[in-house]
């Protein structure tokens, strides 16, 4: 590797090996759990840490805005540790020359989602840097949350005949900053799933204690995370095409682009890994939306299988590169 | 054999080869635009955004397709002025917004793509862009079947043929290869059921010997195809020859800028030769894309042409055949389907 480049930060197999060169150099015990947040233990206390940075272009799209992705990106990866999050730090990188109104909106975007998130912003930074040294606005959030429920411990790894339940539809966000940033003028308006999660872990985890894994399925997709998931359990997944919820439109606009759905980033979904006794209870838990999509198979450990609607399996592979809208 | 590049990733996606009887067999043929581009048109493209007045605009999946010496994402980390784009109208906005560079668009493509190029240069005459250039490297689908369907190598009985170029073309091309080359032809759309249908009605075709030319694709294409697209296609550009990876040069299967509209050729602009230049050493990619080899035939296969390190652009492309077998391990039986047949 003697050059960074875009793919390194596309979510998928490249900013794995980049993560992995610079976790070594980091190297603990709560560092190499590699879970969306870290879990500190400060005196008896439980407490969930994670921190993301949003470069997100355009800075607003349907759906969402940086601002909004930035509160929330930030809580539910705290969430997916268990932990309720309380507090967020709030960092801004400004490109010199960005209009104050600009600014304005995205900060009433970062309150209304706080408000909504239950959390506070409770320290911050900004710097101003010089034209062409950023572009428009980038921001850093810090979170962190509290654990408090006895015998919870979400990690990395799964466990035999756990089943794999969604929160709701898939690859809306993917594509709803495609179409805006690049102007693809689809008639049917595509809105990114911006939303936090937390209240839905919550009762998740009010459900059932035999939850091993949480994840939410950003940037890579979900057949990203679920390679990670396999990778980290040395455990096989199987998960089923025709019980992926995605709605027609997304479906369409992917198929038009020669996009794979499970590839395609989210902002306001969630997978859970959970004890198959308990699956039926979690998913009423979550909501209607919900839907078990597959489940850990005995062999085929570390990778992902997709049942295809035809019926024959294929490896589902980490993603490598963006993925390109075809030619014709 | 299918003849289209999303033909062939929808077949490997579903996991069609997998269901298939023993007798049936899918060839992948030169239907993967990027993959079908010379060598020697790959490297002039990187050598002309070496210039730095020159801003190339391409399909993304041009970018990590190797040349001789770089590729175009490599000269864009070394600063070279590269740009994707998702249509030619973009490369054409590119060079309004900068009107000291010269915007090249790299075009690759069928009778899909080439119509919205067409458009683009007549909007160019049209608002007098004089910084709005493109390298064409077009081609026809109609020669290349001629080609695959006179040659010993491989005796394919049928075609599926591709859905959206028959959306400009129509049927009417097809007729000429299955006559005189008595192979059914069916145009075919690209969901799984789609391409089910299609090779139905191509088996049926065989078993009754017939080989005609049927439209699956009922929804999308018409038997005269868009007129208005071929009339604007026509109006910009002409058939010559091109050369295509695997397949050498055939005669009037590449796309020619007309001498009308030649202030928009990058070649005459910046005195551009073609050349042949060798593919990589041990890269079949020119035997893959004829249907002679398949991808696992090829020994650099998976160890040293991979998708994170790829030799050609079968692997590189997002509709290379090399890049649908190994994304979707289409030579792998998994112990599930294994219970599952048994």
């Amino acid at each position: 590797m003697n050059t960074i480049t875009l793919a390194h930060g596309s979510g998928g197999g490249l900013m794995h090996e980049l993560v992995e060169k610079l976790r070594i150099k980091f190297s603990n015990r709560i560092l190499d759990e590699m879970t969306d947040a870290a879990e500190l233990n400060i005196k008896g206390a439980r407490l969930a840490f994670s921190t993301d940075s949003y470069v997100v272009k355009p800075l607003f799209f349907p759906g969402g805005d940086i601002g909004k992705l930035a509160v929330f990106g930030t809580v539910n990866d705290v969430a997916m540790k268990g932990a309720k999050p309380l507090f967020i730090s709030l960092a801004l990188v400004i490109e010199e020359g960005l209009d104050f109104s600009i600014l304005e909106k995205v900060t009433k975007s970062i309150m209304g989602a706080s408000r909504r998130a239950g959390v506070k912003v409770v320290t911050g930074d900004i710097k101003v840097v010089e034209k062409g040294a950023a572009d428009k606005l980038f921001i850093n959030t810090s979170g962190i949350g509290v654990i408090s429920r006895r015998g919870v411990r979400i990690g990395s790894k799964a466990k035999k005949r756990d089943v794999i339940i969604i929160n709701g539809t898939v690859a809306e966000h993917g594509m709803a900053i495609l179409n805006a940033r690049e102007n693809l003028k689809f008639l049917s308006e595509i809105k990114s799933d911006c939303a936090n999660v937390n209240f839905q872990t919550e009762r998740c985890l009010a459900a059932s204690r035999n939850i091993s894994v949480m994840r939410d399925p950003t940037r890579g997709g979900l057949a990203t995370a679920l390679s990670e998931i396999a990778r980290a359990s040395n455990l096989g997944i199987e998960i089923e095409e025709d019980r992926i919820p995605i709605k027609p439109k997304v479906k369409k606009m992917c198929d038009i682009l020669g996009f794979d759905p499970l590839y395609v980033a989210n902002e306001g979904k969630f997978i859970s890994f959970v004890s198959g006794k308990d699956a039926k209870r979690v998913k009423k838990a979550i909501g209607k939306s919900a839907r078990i999509i597959g489940e850990i198979v005995p062999g085929h450990k570390k990778e992902v299988y997709l049942k295809t609607a035809l019926g024959p399996s294929r490896i589902l592979p980490m993603l490598e590169y963006d993925q390109l809208p075809r030619i014709c | 054999m299918e003849v289209c590049g999303t033909h062939t990733m929808a077949i490997a996606r579903a996991g069609i080869k997998k269901i298939l009887p023993e007798e049936v067999k899918l060839i992948s043929g030169p239907g993967c635009p990027v993959c079908v581009t010379s060598q020697g048109d790959i490297d002039r493209a990187i050598e002309l955004s070496r210039k730095k007045d020159v801003i190339i605009a391409t399909f993304g999946d041009m970018m990590r397709v190797p040349g001789t010496k770089a590729s175009l994402e490599e000269m864009r980390r070394h600063g070279s002025g590269v740009r994707v784009v998702y249509s030619c109208l973009d490369a054409l906005d590119i060079a309004k917004k900068n009107p000291r560079k010269n915007v090249v668009f790299m075009g690759v493509g069928f009778e899909t793509t080439s119509p919205t190029v067409a458009a683009a240069i007549l909007r160019a005459k049209s608002e007098k862009v004089r910084n709005f250039f493109v390298l064409s490297n077009f081609k026809l689908i109609f020669p290349a079947l001629e080609a695959i369907s006179a040659s010993k190598e491989t005796n394919i009985d049928g075609f599926i043929c591709p859905g959206h170029v028959s959306v400009i073309t129509g049927s009417v091309p097809y007729e000429k290869v299955a006559k005189r080359y008595k192979k059914p032809c069916v145009i075919t759309g690209f969901e799984t059921i789609d391409i089910l249908k299609g090779i139905e009605r191509l088996i049926r075709q065989v078993k009754r010997k017939r080989h005609n030319v049927e439209i699956e694709y009922k929804r999308a294409v018409r038997k005269e195809g868009n007129r208005a697209a071929r009339k604007i296609l026509s109006s910009v550009f002409e058939a010559g020859n091109a050369e295509w990876r695997g397949l050498g040069v055939i005669k009037k299967s590449g796309l020619k800028i007309r001498k009308k509209y030649r202030e928009f050729d990058a070649e005459k602009k910046f005195k551009l030769k073609s050349k042949t230049v060798p593919a990589p050493r041990g890269c079949v990619c020119g035997e893959i894309l004829r249907g002679v080899k398949s991808p696992p035939d090829c020994k650099l296969f998976r160890k040293i042409c991979t998708p994170q390190n790829p030799v050609g652009p079968c692997m590189v492309s997002s509709e290379g055949a090399c890049a649908a077998y190994c994304k979707y391990n289409e030579d792998m039986t998994y112990a599930t389907d294994r219970e599952r047949k048994s």
